[in-house]
Parts: structure tokens; sequence; C-alpha cells
């Protein structure tokens, strides 16, 4: 039974991906790359207010104030109209406006913060140790429900693992599991290769278990002693 | 885990991300949920990093843009006479 719950599970995980990653591929689609060339007002608006929200998000995770977050998303867009000709449909509009907008974060974060390196060599990544991977908490918190999981005080322990995530992960984490792109479209707009987009995400995902879980399995024993 | 971090443990954890994806092959998945069935640390482990996964999709981790922002947005780009339709 329990395998069939983790069958069914991983099917309907799989169509919600599937979808987001559909919803990456139509919407450049609705989009007229001539237009915009052609400096159609009209189209861009359209564009700007299809991305700017995901855009935005991603600055507010990625640099954790508003002010920067509304910088990443203005420049993001200003960079989009300069560099609109050189575009050469080798990702998707989305994939490419996604690239810019993680390349506007990571220089922002690098001026504020000059000692993180976000080009961490694949070899180095390899040599890491595997070990610091291994999971240490298992409380099984995952059948309590979603409102209880993010209201008050966990919400702000999931903000938080989020924002305690090396930049490295982090952008990977975010575009992968936030926003839906594929492997291959993270992997092209972070100029990584596919294995290091699933090393980084990999250790990411297990390093928000980890935190969920210790802040988790202390709010559920606290509850079986009471 | 450190109770039993024998291979398929730590096999597992590898592909992890992959199974979670529905991207492995269906023998690996196979292998994979004979494990599982025999593991309690790694089901909890699966189970709850599904669940981390599935938090950040919720609407309070997704919020739109605010107002004021999009409309410093769109004056930045000159597009003010499409601020209107959102």
């Amino acid at each position: 039974m329990q395998i069939s719950r983790t069958l069914l599970y991983t099917v309907t995980l799989q169509l919600f991906l599937s979808e987001m990653h559909l919803m990456n591929q139509t919407m450049p689609t609705e989009i007229s790359l001539e237009a915009l060339i052609a400096g159609d007002r009209a189209e861009f608006a359209h564009l700007v207010d299809m991305y700017s929200s995901p855009i935005y998000r991603l600055g507010l995770r990625m640099l954790g104030n508003p002010q920067d977050a509304e910088d990443v998303l203005q420049n993001t867009f200003l960079n989009m109209l300069t560099h609109l000709s050189e575009f050469e449909g080798r990702s998707s509009l989305s994939t490419w406006l996604y690239r810019i907008a993680a390349n506007e974060a990571l220089m922002l974060i690098r001026k504020k913060k000059p000692e993180v390196h976000f080009e961490r060599s694949e070899d180095a990544e390899a040599g890491e140790n595997d070990r610091e991977l291994l999971p240490t908490q298992f409380v099984d918190w995952s059948a309590l429900p979603e409102d209880e999981l993010l209201s008050g005080e966990g919400k702000q322990i999931l903000d938080a693992a989020i924002q305690s995530l090396p930049e490295s992960l982090r952008i990977v984490f975010l575009l992968r599991d936030v926003e839906g792109l594929s492997i291959k479209e993270t992997a092209e707009a972070l100029n990584l290769t596919e294995t290091n987009v699933k090393t980084r995400l990999l250790r990411a995902r297990l390093f928000l278990r980890e935190q969920l879980s210790t802040y988790y399995g202390d709010t559920l024993s606290a509850r079986s002693e009471e | 885990m450190t109770e039993h971090a024998h291979m398929n443990c730590e096999k597992l954890l590898g592909s992890l991300s992959e199974y979670i994806d529905g991207e492995l092959d269906p023998e690996l998945c196979q292998e994979i949920e004979k494990h599982l069935a025999g593991c309690d640390n790694c089901r909890v482990v699966l189970n709850t990093t599904r669940r981390t996964i599935d938090l950040v999709h919720a609407p309070t981790e997704r919020p739109d843009l605010p107002d004021d922002v999009r409309e410093r947005l769109f004056k930045r780009l000159n597009l003010d006479d499409y601020l209107n339709p959102k």
C-alpha cells in the first residue's frame, strides 16, 4: 500500500511539474518575437505582465529584500530591451529572460557580498564530501496539513531555510522547484551542465528537508509530550 | 541513516531527486521501491523531501507582484499608457 501511494504521489508530482514545464514552453508562443523586435509596445507590456511576478519573486528570494528585488526586476527588462536584437532563439524566450534575471540577481549579490563564488567547478563539487548530504533527521512530518506547516512560524522557518541556502544552490532550487523550469532550461539559464544542475538541486532539496525536519520534528515531539 | 548507511541508502539518496521527478528508468525505480519497502528512514527522507518541494508551491509562497512595484516598473520602461490592463 505504501508503494502504491508512493507511485501515485510520484505521478501526481510529475503531472504538476509537466504542467509547469508546459507553461514555460507555451508562454513564449503567445508572445511575438517579431513584434517585440519591431518595437510593439503593447506586446512588450504583455510580456512584462507575464513575467514580472516570477522575476520579482526570484529577486526577492535571491536578495532577501524588496528594494533589491525591484532593481533586479527593472534591470532585467531594461537589459532585455537592450539585447533583444541579439536573441538567437537557441533557448526559449522565457529561459532567456530567466537567464538575464539570474545574472542580474547574482551580479547584485556579488556587488554586496564579493566573497560569494557562484562559479564552483564541477570537479570541486564532485570532490565535496558526499557525507554532508546524509540526512540526520528522521521524523516524518509529511502528513501535517499545509495550513499548519505554513502557519506563522512555519512559514518563517521555510523562508529562512531558503535564504540560508548557498547562492549557487538557491538559484537552481528557485528556477527548478519554485518557477518550474525543467533541468535543461535551468541549465541553459545558468550556463551549467544538466549534471551540475541535478547535483545542486539534490543538495538544495536535502538541505531544506533537513532544516524543516529539525523544526517540525521538535514541533511533533513537543506535541506528543503534551 | 547512520544506522544503516549501506550502499542501498546512499544509492537511493543519490537518485532521490530524479526519482521524485519521475526521471529514472523503471528498473531503477523498482530497485528503489524495493529498498523503500524495507527502510523506514529512507521512506521518511523521501516523504519529507517531497513535502518540502510541495510547500514552496503553496500560494502563500508565490505572491503576485505588488501594484506599486508594477506601476514603477511600467513607468521605468516607458509603458505608462499600458498600466491599466493587467
